[in-house]
C-alpha cells in the first residue's frame, strides 16, 4: 500500500515541481503585466468574457493565438468598423454571436491590450491540492479492502467456533468413555459486594436521600430535555443545492436583503427565486474562491453545485440562453412557526430597524444553514422586554411615543411597554 | 317609547310559559352533555376490573409514550419561483378591479389576492352604481374552489380534447347550417359590449343559429313595459338617496329586483340628517305578501295580496294624474282600511313631489306601464332614465318559443352558455329529456348540472375570476373583468370558443381591447380602465316616448281568485338567489335574513292560515325546529315542502324560494330543500295553489332563530319614533340605564357605581366599531365577508341545528309589536306547561299579523370589562390597549366559562375539528377548497373558543403600512371585514382616540347606545338607536 502511494506521489510530485519551477521564472518576469492585465480585464472585459469559457463573447484564452496581434489591437479597439468594412474573420465573429457587435474600447492602449492577452494566456500554477486527490481515492481503497478483510475474519472466527466446539464434543466424548466425570464449577458468592448493599439498604436516610437526589437529578434532565421538545435550534437539514452563506454573504458580503428582498415589505423574507440567482451565476459559472478541503468542499465541488441551479432554472450554459425546462428547488425550510403565530419580518427587518443576524445568527460564517434561535415564545418575549422602540423619525410612533413615554417615565420606550407582549399582536 | 314595545325573535317567545324558552334564557349550552354514548354497555363496564385510577394510569402512560414517540418533527419543505412575478410578493395581498355576470348577480367587485390566489370579494368604491356586494357575490370566490366543477371538456360523459371537441361541434354545425335546421343559442343576459359582437360574428357564419336571451329569474314584464314605452329592453334605474317618500308595491328592491345594490342609497336617505334643528328622514311604505327584507325594513308595511296590490297601483295612478276613469271607481273600492292608507300615500307623494319616488315589482306590463308614468308625471329625482339597466333582456315569449320548439323537435340543434334550463324550467324533465333527441346539443358550464346531464357537449368553461370580460351594467356604465388566477382545470372561455368556431383565431382578450379602444375609450386610457375595473362615458339614453294614450287592459288580470286557492309566491332568498351557487357552503350556512333558518327553502304560512290548514311548527328539546310538511299542488304540479310559519304573511299568501333542490353538480349534504322552478308556470311568480296538510310527519330545521337568546333582556334594541326623536330629550328615547347605590339612582356608566379599575386607553389607538340600525338592513353581505376573511368553518345542517354554528357575526331579527312586556309578564305567571302554538295561538295572533321587525348584527362586543376575560383558568382572552379583546387559541383548554359568562352570547366553540377531517365535506376538507383560506389567520382547531377578533390581522396590517411609510394614519384607513362588506354603510369602524374621526362622533352621538349597558361591560361597539319614520302627512 505504502509503497503504491509514494510511487504515485513521485509522479505527481516530479513534474509538478518542473511545471512551479519554470512558472516561476515566467511569473516574476511577468507578474506586473499579468497583474494589470487581470485588473484591466476585470472593468473593461468581464461583462462579457470569461477567460477559459464561452460567454455572451468568445473565451478569451486562446485569443491570441488564434488571431494576428494587430488585428486584435483594431479589433478590440473599434470592432463594429471592422466589421463594416468586411473583415472576413470579424464577420464570421459576428456572425457566430449572433451579430451582437462587441463593445468599442478605444481608450485601450496596445500595452493595455498585450496585458489583458497576457491574463488571460496565463495559466496559473497547478494548486497543491491534487495532493489531496490521491489520499482521499487511498482512503476509498482501504475502506473496500477493510471491507473484504472484515469478512474474511468472520469467516475464520466462525470456522474456528464450529472446530472448537466440535473439539469439545469429542473430547466429553472421550472422557465418557473413559468413565471421567465432568463436575461445572459454581461461581463463588461475591460476599463483599453484598455485605455493602445490606449496609445501605439498612441505612434508611441514606436510602431516602439518595432516591431523592437521584429524582432531581432525574427530573432536571427530564424536565430540560421534554422542553427542548418541538424547538428546532441547531436545525440544519441536508438542502438539495449545497448552497454556502459564508460564500455569499461572507466572502462575497452581498447584503442579505439583497437576495431576501421581501423581508423589507412583507411577513415573509422570501427564498429568493432562481431567477435572482441568476443575476450573478449567469456569469459566475464556476467556483474560484477558498476552499473547506476539511469537509471536502473543493471548487468542483461548489462548480458542481451552481450546475445543479443551471439544471433547475433550465440554463443552457453552452448556449447561454434559457431551455424554458426549469425544476423548482424543493429547500427544506429550516425556521417554522406554528401556525398560530404571526410574525412580520417588515415590522421587525424595516421599521424596526433590526440586523438579521440578531435571530439568525452568524449566518455570513455558516457554510450549511441551521436554525440559531430557539424560535420559543419566552425568546420572543424577552427581547420585546429588552428591545427599545427605533423611532428613526418615524412620523407614525411621534405622538404616541411622546405619550407612552410621559406616562412611564422613561426616555426610550421598550417594544413591551408598546403594547408589544398583548396576545393578539402575534396570535390571531 | 321603549317602555311599551315587545320584542321576540321567535314564536316561541310569545307562548306564555314555554319551557323550552326558559330552559334557553338559563343555559349556554342548552344540550345534554353525551355521557350516553359512553355508557352503551353498563355491564360491562361495571364488571370490569380495571377502575377509574387504572384506566387514568394507563390513559397517562400511553399519552406519555405517545407523546415521546412523536417526537420527530416533520420535514417541510418550501419551494420558491423560478421566476418570481414582478408583481408578486409572497406575503403581500394584490387587488385587481373585476367584475361579476354570472346571469343573476351583476356587480363591479374588488378581488383580493395572496400568492395569485384570489381569496376574497370585496366592494369597488371606484363604481358609482352596482358596487355594493350582496352576500352570494362575496361568496363566489368559493366556487372558484369547488371540487365539482369540471376538469375538462366532455362527449357524452366521456373526456375529450379541446381539439377534437373543436372539430365535431363545428362539422355538426356546418352539417345543420347546410340542411337549414333551427339552432338556438341560449345564454343569460350578456350585457357585455364585445361578446355581443362575438355572438353576431357566430351567427353570421352559422345563420340559422338564433340568439335567445334567457333570465332563470324573469322581469320580462317589466322589459316589455320599458321596451313599450321608450323602445328598448332596459330598467330604470333608482337613486333612493334622492327619495322622501318610497312607496313600494311589491318591489324588494333591498334584494334581488332588478338586479338589486340599492342598499347604500336607500340607507342613505333612512339615517336622519339634521337640518335646522329638525332631522328628517325617508319615509318607506311596503305592500307586500311575503315578508321580504325591504318590508322588514319599511316604516310601514301592508300585507297583502296580489290584487290589491294592483288596485293600489291603478288607485295611485289616477289620483296623481288626476284623471277620472270610469272603470276605475268601481275597482277602487277598497274597504276602508286601504282606503285611508292610499290617501295618506297619495298625500305624502303630492307633498314630497319631486323627492317621491314608487316602485313595483309586479308582474304585468300595464302595471309596469304606470309606474313608468307616476314617477315621470312627478318627475322624480330619484328616477335615472337617462342610464338605464341592461342587466336583463330575457323576454318570456322567445323562451317559450324555444322550449316548444325543443319539446316539439323542430329545433335541433342547442347551445346553452351560463344557465341551467333542466333545472330552471318548470318542464325541466321533459326539457332534458328532449335534449337527448336533437342532433346538436353543447352546453357551456363550468359544472355538470341538470341539463348537461341531458346533452351530448359539455364544453367546461372558466369561472369568472379566471376569465377576461367586459360589461355595460348601466348604459354608458362600463366595466371590465380580469382573471385573477391561472384557469385550475382544462377550460376555455364561451368567447374563446364562439370565436374559435367561427373560424377565428383571436382571443376574447384582444378582441374586447380592440373593441374598447375603437368604440368606447376613444383615446381614454386601456390600463387606466383595466385598474379602476370601471369606465364611465359620457353617453346617454334619450328617452323618446312613443306616443300613445292610456289604454290600459287590466281587467283579465284583476279577476280575483276563487276562495279555496291561495296565492304561491315564488321569491328569492337573497343567501342563495337562483340557485347557480347552490353547491356553496358559505351560502347553504347563511341564515336567512327574516326566517333565520339555515340549509333549506320552505313553504312561509301566516300564522291565521297555519290554523286553517293545520300546520305547526315546535321546537325539540335542543332547540332545534320541527315544522309540518305541506302538499302543494300548483300549475299541474305538486310537491311536499316543509312549513315554516311567518309572521307578518299575508293571509292567503305563502312563499317558497327559488334555488334549492339542485342534484347534478351539488355535494351530497347540499342537495337539500325542493325545488320551486317546478312551479314556475308562465314565468309568473304567483301562482295559483292548493295547499293540504301532508302526513304527521315533521321536517327538522337548521333555524337558529332561538339561538343565543338574551336572557329575556328586553331592551337590547333602542327604537323610537322621528317625531319624539324630533321632540323630546335624549334622556326620554334613549336613556342610560341607572343602578340604585345607596338607594341612590346613578346612571350605570358613572364610575361611582364601576366595580372595576379602569386602564387609560387615551393613548395609541382605541378601536371602536359603530352600527347604525337605521342603516343595517339586515343584509347580511358581512357575513359572508367575516366568513372569508376569518376562515370561519362550515358545520353542516346537523350542527347548526344544535346550535353549533361558528358565524362570528350574526344578525339577530327581532319582532316588535305595539304589545307590552309587562302585562305579557302577566300571562306568563299565570300559565304554566309546555304548550303548542297551536293553544295559544289565538294571542299571538295580532302581534304576528303584521309585526315590525328590527336587525342588530351583534359580534364581539370587545368590552373593555369583559366578563370572559375574568373566567379563564388559562387567561387565552385578554385584553389589547387598542381595546380588542384578544383570543389566544392555542391557550385556550375549551372550559367553555367565557361562553357562558359573556352576556352577548358571541362566543362560538369548535365542537369537531372542521378541517381536514372527514366527517365533513366543505371547503376546508378538500384541497381545492383550502385554497380560500386566508393566509394571515389561524385555522382553528377542535376544542378552542373563537370569536370575532374585530380583524385583528386587518388593523394591524394598516398600523405596519403606516410604520413601514413613516406616516400617521388616516381617518377610515382602519377597517373591519364587515364595516368594509357593508354597502349601506351602517358599520363604521375607527379610532376614537384620533379626534376628527368619523367614528369618535358617532360614539358622542345622542343615538348611540352600548347594548345591555345596565350590565356595565363598557363595550367598543356601539349601537345607533332605530328610528322609524312614523309622522303622520
Amino acid at each position: 500500500m505504502n509503497r503504491i502511494k509514494i510511487k504515485y506521489l513521485k509522479g505527481v510530485l516530479i513534474p509538478l515541481f518542473f511545471i512551479t519551477s519554470l512558472s516561476f521564472n515566467f511569473l516574476f518576469s511577468q507578474e506586473e503585466q499579468i497583474l494589470t492585465g487581470k485588473k484591466l480585464f476585470n472593468t473593461h472585459c468581464a461583462a462579457c468574457h470569461k477567460v477559459k469559457k464561452k460567454a455572451i463573447g468568445p473565451a478569451m484564452r486562446g485569443v491570441s493565438e488564434k488571431y494576428d496581434r494587430e488585428w486584435l489591437y483594431s479589433w478590440i479597439k473599434n470592432s463594429a468598423s471592422m466589421i463594416k468594412s468586411g473583415d472576413p474573420q470579424a464577420v464570421a465573429i459576428w456572425e457566430e454571436y449572433n451579430r451582437t457587435a462587441m463593445n468599442a474600447f478605444p481608450q485601450l492602449s496596445n500595452v493595455d491590450i498585450d496585458n489583458i492577452l497576457a491574463y488571460a494566456d496565463y495559466i496559473p500554477p497547478v494548486p497543491v491540492v491534487a495532493q489531496s486527490l490521491p489520499v482521499s481515492s487511498g482512503g476509498e481503497n482501504t475502506g473496500n479492502y477493510n471491507d473484504l478483510i472484515l469478512i474474511a475474519l468472520v469467516l475464520v472466527f466462525l470456522i474456528l467456533t464450529a472446530m472448537l466446539i466440535l473439539v469439545k464434543r469429542t473430547l466429553i466424548r472421550i472422557a465418557s468413555a473413559s468413565g471421567v466425570k465432568i463436575v461445572s464449577e459454581k461461581k463463588p458468592k461475591d460476599n463483599i459486594a453484598l455485605s455493602i448493599l445490606s449496609a445501605f439498604a439498612k441505612n434508611q436516610f441514606l436510602v431516602i436521600s439518595s432516591v431523592i437526589l437521584l429524582m432531581l437529578s432525574s427530573g432536571y434532565y427530564v424536565y430540560a430535555w421534554m422542553m427542548q421538545v418541538g424547538i428546532d435550534e441547531g436545525y440544519m437539514p441536508v438542502q438539495p443545492i449545497h448552497y454556502s452563506h459564508k460564500i455569499h454573504s461572507g466572502a462575497n458580503k452581498i447584503e442579505c436583503k439583497y437576495c431576501h428582498s421581501s423581508a423589507r415589505v412583507s411577513k415573509h423574507s422570501g427564498i429568493p427565486s432562481l431567477n435572482v440567482c441568476m443575476n450573478c451565476h449567469k456569469n459566475i459559472a464556476e467556483y474560484n474562491g477558498e476552499e473547506d478541503l476539511e469537509n471536502g468542499y473543493d471548487r468542483d465541488f461548489y462548480t458542481n453545485e451552481i450546475k445543479k441551479l443551471y439544471a433547475a432554472v433550465g440554463w443552457d450554459e453552452d448556449n447561454q440562453v434559457y431551455t424554458g425546462k426549469t425544476q423548482p428547488v424543493k429547500w427544506v425550510r429550516i425556521h417554522n412557526l406554528p401556525d398560530h403565530v404571526y410574525f412580520n419580518h417588515a415590522q421587525h427587518v424595516e421599521v424596526a430597524n433590526i440586523e438579521c443576524q440578531k435571530c439568525h445568527g452568524p449566518v455570513e460564517e455558516m457554510e450549511i444553514m441551521y436554525q440559531y434561535s430557539p424560535l420559543t415564545m419566552g425568546w420572543c418575549i424577552n427581547c420585546h422586554r429588552e428591545s427599545n422602540i427605533d423611532l428613526k423619525g418615524n412620523e407614525y410612533y411621534k405622538k404616541i411615543h411622546e405619550e407612552l413615554s410621559k406616562k412611564y417615565g422613561v426616555e426610550k420606550l421598550t417594544v413591551a411597554q408598546m403594547g408589544g407582549l398583548e396576545c393578539g399582536k402575534c396570535h390571531y | 317609547m321603549k317602555k311599551n314595545k315587545k320584542y321576540w325573535k321567535s314564536s316561541e317567545e310569545l307562548k306564555k310559559g314555554s319551557k323550552i324558552l326558559s330552559e334557553f334564557k338559563n343555559k349556554e349550552f342548552i344540550q345534554k352533555l353525551p355521557e350516553d354514548i359512553f355508557n352503551t354497555n353498563k355491564q360491562a363496564l361495571e364488571d370490569s376490573s380495571t377502575n377509574r385510577r387504572d384506566f387514568l394510569k394507563y390513559v397517562g402512560f400511553s399519552t406519555a409514550a405517545a407523546s415521546i414517540a412523536a417526537c420527530e418533527g416533520p420535514v417541510i419543505n418550501s419551494v420558491p419561483y423560478v421566476v418570481q412575478p414582478d408583481e408578486i410578493i409572497p406575503g403581500n395581498a394584490n387587488y385587481y378591479a373585476s367584475s361579476i355576470a354570472d346571469g343573476y348577480d351583476y356587480r363591479n367587485i374588488l378581488v383580493k389576492t395572496r400568492e395569485g390566489r384570489p381569496i376574497k370579494i370585496k366592494q369597488n368604491k371606484d363604481a358609482i352604481s352596482l358596487g355594493e356586494c350582496n352576500a352570494r357575490v362575496l361568496a363566489s370566490v368559493l366556487s372558484l374552489y369547488d371540487s365539482k366543477r369540471l376538469k375538462g371538456p366532455k362527449v357524452n360523459g366521456l373526456d375529450i380534447d379541446w381539439d377534437d371537441f373543436d372539430q365535431k361541434i363545428v362539422s355538426k354545425l356546418k352539417n345543420l347550417y347546410e340542411q337549414d335546421k333551427r339552432v338556438v343559442l341560449l345564454t343569460h343576459t350578456i350585457p357585455s359590449p364585445t361578446t355581443q359582437k362575438i355572438i353576431n360574428k357566430f351567427i353570421s357564419k352559422f345563420p340559422n343559429i338564433k340568439h335567445v336571451v334567457y333570465d332563470s329569474i324573469s322581469s320580462s314584464e317589466t322589459l316589455d313595459a320599458f321596451e313599450s314605452l321608450f323602445g328598448i329592453r332596459a330598467f330604470v334605474d333608482y337613486d333612493f338617496s334622492k327619495a322622501e317618500t318610497i312607496v313600494s308595491i311589491d318591489a324588494d328592491f333591498l334584494g334581488d329586483w332588478q338586479g338589486g345594490g340599492y342598499e347604500g342609497g336607500y340607507s342613505k336617505g333612512r339615517i336622519p340628517k339634521s337640518s335646522k334643528g329638525k332631522s328628517s328622514m325617508s319615509y318607506h311604505i311596503q305592500f307586500e305578501s311575503n315578508m321580504s327584507l325591504t318590508g322588514a325594513n319599511a316604516d310601514k308595511r301592508i300585507p297583502c295580496r296580489q290584487e290589491i296590490m294592483k288596485k293600489i297601483v291603478l288607485e295611485i295612478h289616477s289620483k296623481i294624474f288626476d284623471r277620472d276613469f270610469n272603470n276605475y271607481k268601481e275597482l277602487s273600492e277598497f274597504d276602508e282600511k286601504n282606503n285611508s292608507i292610499i290617501s295618506d300615500v297619495i298625500k305624502r307623494l303630492r307633498k314630497s313631489g319631486k323627492k317621491s319616488l314608487v316602485v313595483s315589482g309586479i308582474q304585468n306590463v300595464e302595471i309596469q306601464k304606470m309606474i313608468l308614468e307616476i314617477n315621470q308625471k312627478l318627475s322624480s329625482d330619484s328616477f335615472d332614465i337617462e342610464n338605464p339597466r341592461i342587466i336583463h333582456q330575457g323576454k318570456n315569449s322567445d323562451v317559450k318559443d324555444l322550449v316548444d320548439g325543443i319539446l316539439d323537435g323542430s329545433i335541433k340543434g342547442i347551445l346553452t352558455f351560463g344557465i341551467d334550463p333542466g333545472y330552471t324550467l318548470p318542464m325541466g324533465i321533459d326539457f332534458v329529456k328532449a335534449l337527448q333527441e336533437v342532433d346538436l346539443s353543447v352546453v357551456f358550464s363550468m359544472k355538470e348540472n341538470e341539463t348537461s346531464a341531458g346533452a351530448e357537449y359539455i364544453a367546461a368553461v372558466p369561472h369568472y375570476l379566471e376569465s377576461w370580460g367586459d360589461y355595460e351594467f348601466k348604459l354608458g356604465h362600463y366595466s371590465l373583468a380580469q382573471p385573477t388566477i391561472q384557469p385550475l382545470f382544462n377550460t376555455r372561455q364561451f368567447q374563446d370558443i364562439l370565436l374559435k368556431w367561427s373560424g377565428d383565431n383571436s382571443l376574447y382578450y384582444s378582441e374586447i381591447k380592440k373593441n374598447w379602444n375603437e368604440n368606447i375609450l376613444k383615446g381614454k386610457s386601456w390600463n387606466k380602465s383595466l385598474h379602476d375595473g370601471v369606465y364611465i362615458s359620457n353617453k346617454k339614453f334619450n328617452p323618446k316616448r312613443n306616443k300613445k294614450d292610456f289604454k290600459y287592459n287590466l281587467f283579465s288580470s284583476l279577476n280575483s281568485s276563487n276562495d279555496d286557492s291561495i296565492d304561491l309566491i315564488l321569491y328569492t332568498k337573497i343567501g342563495m338567489g337562483d340557485g347557480n351557487q347552490a353547491n356553496n357552503p358559505w351560502l347553504q350556512e347563511f341564515p336567512d335574513p327574516i326566517s333565520r333558518t339555515t340549509w333549506d327553502n320552505y313553504l312561509t304560512v301566516s300564522v291565521k292560515d297555519a290554523k286553517k290548514f293545520g300546520f305547526k311548527n315546535y321546537n325539540v328539546a335542543n332547540g332545534g325546529l320541527n315544522g309540518s310538511y305541506a302538499k302543494i299542488e300548483a300549475a299541474g304540479k305538486e310537491i311536499i315542502a316543509p312549513v315554516l310559519i311567518q309572521p307578518g304573511q299575508a293571509e292567503g299568501t305563502m312563499g317558497l324560494a327559488f334555488g334549492y333542490g339542485k342534484i347534478q353538480g351539488v355535494k351530497e349534504e347540499m342537495q337539500i330543500g325542493v325545488n320551486a322552478f317546478k312551479l314556475y308556470a308562465n314565468f309568473q311568480k304567483i301562482q295559483s295553489a292548493k295547499v293540504s296538510l301532508h302526513e304527521n310527519k315533521f321536517h327538522e330545521f337548521a333555524c337558529i332563530q332561538l339561538h343565543n337568546t338574551l336572557m329575556g333582556r328586553g331592551d337590547i334594541i333602542k327604537e323610537t319614533t322621528l317625531d319624539i326623536f324630533n321632540s323630546e330629550d335624549k334622556s326620554h328615547w334613549n336613556p342610560v340605564p341607572v343602578v340604585s347605590k345607596n338607594h341612590i339612582e346613578i346612571p350605570v356608566n358613572s364610575d361611582e357605581v364601576d366595580m372595576w379599575d379602569s386602564f387609560d386607553r387615551s393613548i395609541g389607538h382605541h378601536f371602536n366599531m359603530s352600527i347604525d340600525l337605521n342603516a343595517c338592513t339586515g343584509c347580511g353581505a358581512c357575513i359572508i365577508a367575516c366568513h372569508s376573511e376569518n376562515n370561519v368553518p362550515v358545520v353542516g345542517k346537523r350542527e347548526v341545528r344544535k346550535s353549533r354554528d361558528l358565524h362570528w357575526l350574526r344578525i339577530d331579527r327581532y319582532y316588535s309589536s305595539e304589545q307590552s312586556f309587562e302585562s305579557d309578564n302577566e300571562a306568563v305567571d299565570a300559565i304554566s306547561g309546555l304548550g303548542e302554538t297551536l293553544t295559544v295561538m289565538d294571542e299571538m295572533e295580532n302581534a304576528n299579523e303584521n309585526p315590525e321587525v328590527s336587525f342588530q348584527p351583534i359580534m364581539c362586543q370587545h368590552c373593555n370589562h369583559a366578563p370572559c376575560e375574568t373566567v379563564c383558568p388559562v387567561a387565552a382572552t385578554s385584553h389589547g390597549r387598542q381595546g380588542q379583546n384578544h383570543m389566544a387559541y392555542n391557550r385556550c383548554v375549551g372550559t367553555r366559562y367565557c361562553a357562558n359568562n359573556c352576556p352577548y352570547k358571541v362566543r362560538r366553540f369548535n365542537w369537531f375539528r372542521y378541517n381536514k377531517n372527514d366527517e365533513f365535506d366543505y371547503n376546508m376538507n378538500d384541497d381545492l377548497g383550502r385554497m380560500v383560506l386566508n393566509p394571515d389567520v389561524v385555522v382553528r382547531s377542535r376544542g378552542v373558543m373563537e370569536k370575532c377578533s374585530m380583524c385583528i390581522q386587518m388593523t394591524q396590517k394598516t398600523i405596519l403600512d403606516a410604520k413601514l411609510e413613516g406616516r400617521k394614519i388616516i381617518d377610515g384607513e382602519f377597517q373591519t371585514a364587515c364595516s368594509q362588506a357593508c354597502g349601506s354603510n351602517a358599520i363604521v369602524f375607527g379610532d376614537i382616540n384620533d379626534s376628527d374621526s368619523k367614528i369618535k362622533k358617532l360614539k358622542e352621538d345622542d343615538r348611540s347606545y352600548h347594548l345591555l349597558e345596565s350590565v356595565g361591560t363598557k363595550p367598543n361597539v356601539v349601537y345607533q338607536t332605530k328610528i322609524t319614520n312614523k309622522d303622520i302627512s
